[in-house]
């Protein structure tokens, strides 16, 4: 995908990989699917991927995203790597607590909160 | 714009499998709760539920239909509730099929979330015996 049309803000700092959602509503599958492939693109380029994935922008989410971050995670781990979530509001972390997410997906306050958390 | 006691907003709409007709159903349902003055908690999840039961009438509902099957919405909301009502016109399902998303051993997969956040968010949600359309009930809480 041409960078001009990425979903996503990417910053790389120490082998931290910083990834924030451009949309406010990450809801509509065929963008989660340009989503996770962007960040699947990611993963693939480092050994052992360290990934914050920032929420900050983001008010509304579905449950096609939280499987698109389920899959994520695992590449990330199959690679021996780590993901952290970070900077997600009340309203939305509710429904990574309905769904118990919240239990397997590691989430912060903030990125700098997730970037001291990384083993 | 004034809200008279007893005031409703009704509308039928037909939304086609595609992200802007889907998202101009769920604004059109917005419209009608900003009018009512609900909270934006509310909106959330009322937004949420009705975006999951589209999400899933299109993907297991249609899944052997032609993608320009409609699915119906139909709302009816005032200052105390909202009614949607989300009809696919697929050959029906289970919901009792589906597993529950929050055991150990389901955690892990992809999928099957959606009538879970729709029962957690909505007062009310029960499919006709078919199994092919979906009534949901937001009552408003007392503080939103």
């Amino acid at each position: 995908m041409p960078a001009s049309e990425s979903r996503i803000r990417v910053k790389r700092t120490e082998g931290l990989i910083q990834v924030e959602f451009i949309d406010r509503n990450i809801l509509d599958e065929g963008n989660i699917r340009s989503i996770s492939d962007e960040i699947a693109t990611l993963i693939e380029s480092e050994p052992k991927p360290r990934m914050i994935i920032s929420f900050a922008n983001v008010e509304h989410l579905s449950s096609a995203a939280l499987g698109a971050l389920i899959t994520l995670n695992n590449r990330i781990r199959a690679r021996t790597g780590q993901l952290r979530l970070s900077n997600i509001n009340p309203q939305i972390f509710e429904v990574f607590s309905i769904t118990r997410l919240n239990t397997i997906l590691q989430i912060h306050p903030t990125n700098e909160d997730a970037a001291k958390s990384f083993v | 714009m004034a809200v008279h006691q007893g005031e409703h907003d009704r509308a039928v709409l037909t939304v086609v499998n595609d992200p802007s007709a889907i998202e101009r159903a769920e604004d059109r349902v917005v419209e009608a709760l900003a009018r009512f003055n609900y909270s934006r908690a509310s909106v959330f999840a009322i937004r949420l539920s009705l975006h999951e039961a589209v999400s899933n009438g299109f993907r297991h509902g249609h899944r052997s239909l032609p993608s320009a099957t409609p699915i119906s919405v139909a709302f009816d909301a005032s200052a105390e509730t909202i009614e949607i009502t989300v009809e696919d016109q697929g050959p029906g399902f289970d919901p009792s099929s589906i597993p529950d998303p929050t055991l150990e051993e389901n955690l892990e997969r992809g999928s099957g979330r959606g009538l879970l956040l729709i029962r957690a968010y909505m007062s009310a949600a029960e499919y006709n015996t078919k199994g092919n359309k979906l009534r949901m009930v937001y009552r408003r809480p007392a503080d939103a």
